[in-house]
């Protein structure tokens, strides 16, 4: 059902601004054209800061440091009652997409759909963004270098999702 | 902050993975990821061009305007930067509906052109975020969606038996890390405002 709807929003959404314009007497192949003209340059602008930010974060997770932070954390995760195979979920989801949604796919595979650690691992995936990578998309298509509380208040919130994450999941699903 | 963020990373890498051998995985890495950087950039530039031309009609259309004076009260409180009925706002607004429908890659140049339209009224020198942007920013890396497409599909390749239980937990977990984020962030601009174009 979910599949249907996601699949039919889009065409809807394209005729509906085609329609919209045509019906307002815009002429709708130029003008889109002229808009589209924007897109590679914009796409194009990313790029450095694209590389800064995936070779960091690729060059972090390679290194193993995760499973270390996820060592450190420990006697922390005691204490907030989460359990050690969701921190580096934790961890990766601000950072990686791809990666979460790799680690994900493994605690899924492991526990099996139905366990509770599963479904509170994707309440964790489900809620969040990749923090990192929006940030550098966003700020690199306009050219802004100097981030400011962009990236401190990112970060709280995914902590505070993370929080909220495991409360929730403790109330629905245990 | 940013090029803290950034030599931490690199550097804890490079020394960890000294330590523990996996200097040639990191090594692979780098250069796997500066390719995949690219890659993925110019994957974006056909969707970001549709959209882009899309947005182009509505805008001649006057549906921008028209989407603008509707939300302008309510935008104002979260970006008092914006003036009253300026077209950032619809630009904002279809970036957020874009992403709490999960419809990622309509956000994101939606979330662009609302970006060019902050720059634009950015009080401080353009290399540097305005209050406004870190806001917006705010709300995007929250990651507001109501139906996590991918997560689901997930769930039910591995048989879950209802995935959507993870719905409204996911909706609650969502909104409230999207409230202590504003929360934080319009604390943090209380603290230190835009600094203009000075110095």
């Amino acid at each position: 059902m979910i599949g249907t709807y996601s699949l039919a929003i889009i065409p809807l959404l394209v005729a509906f601004f085609v329609t919209y314009g045509a019906f307002h007497k815009v002429p709708v192949y130029e003008t889109f054209t002229e808009g589209a003209k924007e897109g590679f340059e914009i796409s194009i602008r990313i790029i450095p800061y694209l590389i800064a930010m995936m070779v960091a974060v690729a060059m972090f997770r390679a290194s193993g440091a995760i499973d270390l932070l996820a060592l450190a954390f420990e006697p922390i995760l005691e204490f907030i009652g989460m359990p050690a195979d969701l921190l580096p979920l934790a961890i990766t989801r601000s950072l990686s997409g791809s990666g979460a949604r790799g680690i994900f796919a493994e605690i899924a595979t492991n526990y099996g759909g139905n366990a509770p650690i599963t479904k509170t691992a994707a309440v964790m995936l489900g809620s969040s963004e990749t923090t990192f990578y929006v940030l550098s998309v966003y700020f690199g298509a306009v050219g802004v270098k100097k981030f400011r509380h962009a990236v401190a208040a990112g970060i709280v919130a995914d902590l505070a999702g993370i929080l909220v994450a495991l409360l929730v999941s403790k109330l629905f699903f245990y | 902050m940013m090029n803290w963020i950034w030599l931490f990373f690199i550097l804890s890498s490079v020394i960890i993975s000294l330590f523990n051998g996996k200097i040639d995985e990191v090594s692979n890495a780098i250069l796997s990821s500066a390719q995949s950087a690219v890659t993925i950039s110019l994957g974006l530039v056909g969707i970001m061009s549709l959209w882009l031309g899309l947005m182009q009609i509505a805008q001649k259309a006057g549906l921008i305007k028209l989407i603008s004076r509707f939300l302008s009260p309510f935008l104002k409180l979260l970006f008092p930067g914006i003036p009253k009925n300026d077209p950032v706002q619809a630009d904002i607004a279809l970036n957020v509906s874009a992403n709490a429908l999960g419809l990622g890659n309509a956000a994101t140049p939606f979330g662009i052109k609302a970006m060019e339209g902050l720059k634009r009224l950015n009080p401080n020198k353009q290399d540097v975020a305005s209050d406004d942007m870190c806001t917006f920013l705010t709300i995007n890396t929250a990651g507001v969606q109501l139906i996590p497409v991918s997560v689901i599909a997930i769930l039910t390749s591995v048989g879950s038996g209802n995935p959507g239980e993870i719905l409204i937990p996911t909706i609650i977990t969502t909104f409230s890390a999207l409230c202590i984020g504003i929360i934080f962030v319009k604390c943090l601009i209380k603290i230190s405002p835009n600094p203009g174009r000075k110095k």
